[in-house]
């Protein structure tokens, strides 16, 4: 074998060495956060920042019930058709008015769990988000869920990782997370 | 304290239930240097498996585990090796 033919070779398993780096999934958690549930809500926050302590990135796409748990109960926007104007007033204005999946009770049940939280300093909601946020969990907020509701960009939360996005950024954010979650 | 271990700073997360514990040491640990020791103290029973799970991940390590009858603290002794 002359020296031509290992320096193919070389090149060769270089190029492989790289196609297969692309491939491997790294240390990231993507997760889609379809439920509107204080609960279930709950839930993604506690596996999110749990992920960044594992030395993991983080990753939460909110898509339709989701959604509208993101607006900023202190913001609001105009020009909005009679379906954006119904959604927005029945669906939860913000992580304040979320309520639990099961046993609400007309929101007594959800009342009791939150102040069990506080008794038990499980974080709010509220201070969840402001945990993932200084941790670095990067949200991503579904557009058409956006659209089909009503919801307007200037009545989201005010978030440094936010991006507004499609199916593909999340997939493209999945195809290479080890975890994937559907929440 | 435990006798034996020099501890560099102690990380009180007593009354913390999860993901905290777990969330604040692996901010905590960064304020020691590699090769040094955090003491952290929480009362969450789910800390005796969460603690060690974080260490392999993190590759930090768990130099001890300490449980007293007398109180529900559990003590981990770490030492930051990344």
């Amino acid at each position: 074998m002359d020296m031509q033919d290992i320096e193919n070779q070389f090149t060769e398993l270089k190029s492989q060495l790289a196609a297969l780096e692309k491939k491997t999934a790294e240390d990231k958690l993507s997760m889609v956060v379809f439920s509107g549930d204080l609960d279930k809500i709950i839930a993604a926050f506690v596996i999110a920042t749990g992920a960044v302590a594992m030395g993991m990135d983080a990753v939460m796409f909110f898509t339709f019930w989701g959604t509208p748990v993101l607006r900023d109960a202190k913001k609001s926007a105009g020009g909005k058709d009679i379906f954006g104007k119904m959604f927005g007033a029945m669906l939860p204005k913000g992580l304040g008015q979320v309520k639990l999946s099961q046993m609400n009770m007309g929101g007594m049940g959800t009342a009791m769990m939150k102040s069990l939280m506080k008794k038990k300093n499980v974080a709010s909601l509220e201070q969840f988000l402001e945990m993932a946020e200084e941790l670095g969990v990067r949200i991503f907020i579904c557009e058409m869920s956006m659209d089909l509701m009503g919801f307007k960009r200037e009545e989201m939360i005010d978030y440094k990782n936010l991006t507004f996005c499609g199916v593909a950024k999340f997939l493209e954010e999945a195809a290479n997370s080890k975890v994937q979650l559907f929440i | 304290m435990s006798d034996d271990i020099k501890v560099d700073k102690v990380f009180d997360l007593k009354g913390l239930p999860c993901p905290m514990p777990v969330v604040k040491v692996s901010k905590g640990i960064k304020e020691v240097e590699i090769g040094q020791v955090i003491e952290a103290q929480s009362t969450d029973p789910g800390s005796l498996t969460d603690f060690p799970a974080w260490a392999r991940t993190s590759g930090n390590e768990i130099l001890k585990t300490e449980q007293n009858d007398d109180d529900d603290v559990i003590k981990f002794y770490i030492k930051r090796n990344a």
